[in-house]
């Protein structure tokens, strides 16, 4: 028998007709599956009352798959085929994978993605993460009592379109339909209900197991848009563990350890380290298998002596990632605190110094992404109340448009719009009688095509011959929930059509999207120079056209003379388009039309003397 | 006669309102649908209003509207667990017979 949950005022459901819907974090090392319930998000546990799941997977020869803490003990026996840190190769290349050396993995470097060789033969990434996905929905539907309508999985900040694509795969994969994919800080920032808060901007502080992640966040009308994001992929909580691992082998004077001695001591690290959260001193009282004893005191204080440098080094990241938004820690509202790590008081402490203000930390930092993320599912599937406000929530990453005259690009749609998202611009033609227009799809925040990423191309053929500038071709660029990109283009007299689905090619790196991103940024000053010239050069070349043309036409309309100057004129401004100066070119187009006024004027009068050649006054509709 | 929670319905309820941060009590209802006729109906309740009737069971506050109670009388609502799933129960004396999914009811 089904069992009933607690809705809110006028929100109770239809028999059978209860939205489930369920938030996921799927993470590094852990992953969490959350739900909202009786009005409040819970994340689910399993039998025995965990929650956090390890996102492990161990594919055996018998063709069975073990998920979580079972898989990842056998991790020190198995390692090929016991696969921890998926997340990192999702839709990544081989080249794009940093230490590949040290992995214990077979890699096979596949088309767009690598692939993971095991006993049950080649497995991609978004497999390993569909198995963790499985897993959690098993353990949802167990505790909701129904099938999933949906899920929002979060993903980092800095995730590229390939990225994404690969998430969701691999939740369509485990039997997903995914409502949106979320950013992470962004999941933090809702679990915390600053959605509903004041405008703002907000800082995001991920510390996790072994990656760190700060997030600028500006709110406005109830949407997120990412400033910025930093980062130290291989800095974490495990790195404070190590560093007293090592401490305590250096009080303890001790020969170096045996492996299961030295996991022993890990481990009572560890422990240690989530002790001194609470209390002001750790005793460590362990008998080593050598027959040595261990026994040390660590205080609060000497942990926080041993791992200043570590805490420090997180706030680089921190610097960079102001910088880059272009702000003070004054101008930032809030800072919202992520990943079990940060629940070290050191770590709390130099947050709050260095934004002065403290950070929030009621929430379980190892639980928030997943709160929030459920709170947005249970959005999304329908079970608020009408006048909540929605929230759009996904953001395009970097920039989309189309390549112009000159090399430039036209951006269509600006980077953070917000998803589904539909945006049509005008273009025309360049010359006179064109019945064919090339359209080049784009990414990214510089000026000029060769800087940004290719998308795709087409092109529009069957363009009736017009003059120059007369065709109106629409182009709409349309990105769906999905973030799946369609680029269209329309003549509209003629009504032809040509259109282009652009996939997201597995393979840009967050690397090259941080430096896409950056360079946007060192390069706008360049950037806009050099767009100002390409813009003048273009229009330099058009004029040009316009009049070679009319001389070939009425050129008989002017002396020898008149023709001399003008011809001169076309020659001084070639001379300028061929330079960099766009200052100097604009004041030579203008010049140029001043040159070429008299005989423009002429060209007038003599067309209208012809159309009015041969008829009387009266046959004129004047 | 009356409608009650029982001890660990209302222990769960106070919890989730405390929680939620607001909230005057507990709806108890039916409503005409669903596939055996009747359906259950369980809200967090901001505003009554003048009709209904409100029940205190263990210091919570139920609300019922006068239409449902006839359905309801005597109900006591319960909250258990079912494996890894958890939720509330009706206890009603009046149903005749239910669909299996327990969420809808004859009487």
């Amino acid at each position: 028998m089904a069992l009933l949950q607690i809705a809110e005022p006028g929100m109770s459901t239809e028999p059978h007709k209860h939205r489930l819907a369920v938030g996921i974090d799927l993470g590094t090392t852990n992953s969490l599956v959350a739900s909202v319930r009786n009005g409040i998000a819970v994340c689910l546990p399993d039998e025995s009352g965990r929650t956090m799941l390890p996102s492990v997977v161990r594919y055996h020869v018998d063709g069975s798959t073990e998920t979580g803490l079972g898989a990842l003990k056998a991790q020190a026996t198995d390692p090929r085929n016991t696969i921890v840190s998926a997340k990192r190769f999702m839709g990544r290349g081989l080249k794009d994978v940093a230490h590949v050396e040290a992995m214990p993995y077979d890699f096979e470097d596949g088309p767009g993605m690598v692939r993971l060789r095991t006993v049950q033969g080649v497995k991609s990434p978004v497999e390993v993460s569909a198995e963790i996905l499985r897993v959690l929905r098993v353990r949802a539907e167990a505790s909701l009592g129904g099938r999933l309508v949906g899920v929002v999985i979060t993903v980092p900040a800095y995730f590229d379109d390939a990225q994404r694509q690969a998430t969701k795969d691999a939740a369509r994969l485990a039997g997903l339909d995914v409502l949106r994919l979320l950013n992470e800080p962004t999941a933090a920032a809702v679990a915390y209900g600053l959605d509903n808060a004041a405008e703002g901007v907000y800082a995001v502080y991920d510390l996790g197991g072994g990656t760190f992640d700060l997030s600028i966040l500006k709110l406005s009308r109830g949407v997120f848009e990412v400033l910025s994001t930093n980062g130290d992929a291989a800095l974490g909580g495990d790195d404070f563990d190590h560093r007293l691992f090592c401490s305590i082998l250096e009080r303890a004077d001790i020969d170096p350890p045996s492996l299961e001695d030295a996991r022993r001591l890990q481990m009572k690290a560890r422990e240690v380290k989530e002790l001194l959260t609470s209390c002001e001193e750790a005793p460590i009282h362990l008998r080593l298998g050598s027959g040595e004893l261990v026994d040390v005191v660590v205080t609060r204080n000497e942990f926080a002596d041993m791992t200043r440098h570590l805490v420090q080094k997180t706030l680089t990241p921190v610097r960079k990632a102001l910088r880059d938004a272009g702000l003070t820690p004054e101008e930032i509202k809030g800072v919202v605190m992520v990943g079990g790590a940060t629940r070290m008081p050191q770590i709390q402490r130099a947050v709050a110094a260095f934004f002065g203000q403290e950070p929030l930390t009621n929430l379980d930092p190892d639980k928030v992404v997943a709160l929030g993320a459920a709170m947005q599912a249970n959005v999304l599937a329908g079970n608020r109340a009408e006048q909540d406000d929605w929230l759009l929530l996904d953001v395009i990453p970097l920039s989309l448009g189309l390549e112009t005259m000159g090399g430039l690009v036209e951006k269509v749609v600006p980077r953070n719009s917000t998803l589904p998202i539909a945006r049509a611009q005008e273009f025309t033609t360049f010359k006179d009688g064109q019945t064919a227009m090339a359209f080049h799809v784009v990414q990214g925040e510089r000026e000029l095509v060769a800087d940004c990423r290719s998308l795709a191309r087409f092109e529009l053929r069957g363009i009736p011959p017009m003059v120059a500038g007369a065709a109106r071709i629409r182009v709409t660029f349309q990105v769906d929930a999905d973030g799946l990109l369609s680029v269209s283009a329309r003549e509209m007299s003629s009504g032809v059509e040509a259109s282009v689905l652009v996939k997201p090619s597995y393979g840009l790196s967050d690397d090259e999207i941080a430096e896409m991103l950056k360079s946007g940024v060192e390069h706008a000053g360049d950037d806009m120079v050099l767009r100002a010239l390409r813009e003048q050069q273009v229009e330099a070349e058009r004029v040009i056209e316009a009049a070679e043309q009319a001389l070939a036409k009425d050129g008989h309309l002017l002396d020898a003379d008149e023709r001399a100057g003008i011809d001169a004129a076309v020659a001084r401004l070639r001379e300028l388009r061929a330079g960099s100066d766009h200052r100097a070119i604009k004041s030579g187009i203008d010049a140029f039309a001043r040159a070429t006024d008299e005989f423009a004027a002429r060209r007038m009068d003599n067309s209208i003397r012809s159309a009015l050649a041969g008829h009387k006054v009266d046959e004129l509709e004047l | 006669m009356s409608v009650t929670l029982s001890e660990s319905a209302a222990r769960h309820v106070s919890n989730f309102i405390a929680k939620r941060g607001k909230g005057f009590g507990i709806r108890l209802g039916v409503k005409t649908s669903g596939c055996s006729g009747m359906a259950y109906k369980l809200e967090f309740v901001d505003d009554t209003h003048d009709e209904d009737l409100v029940f205190d069971s263990h210091g919570v506050k139920v609300v019922v509207d006068p239409k449902s109670l006839v359905y309801l009388e005597g109900t006591e609502l319960d909250f258990v667990k079912e494996g890894l799933n958890e939720g509330f129960k009706f206890n009603n004396p009046n149903v005749k017979d239910q669909c299996g999914c327990g969420e809808s009811f004859n009487v």
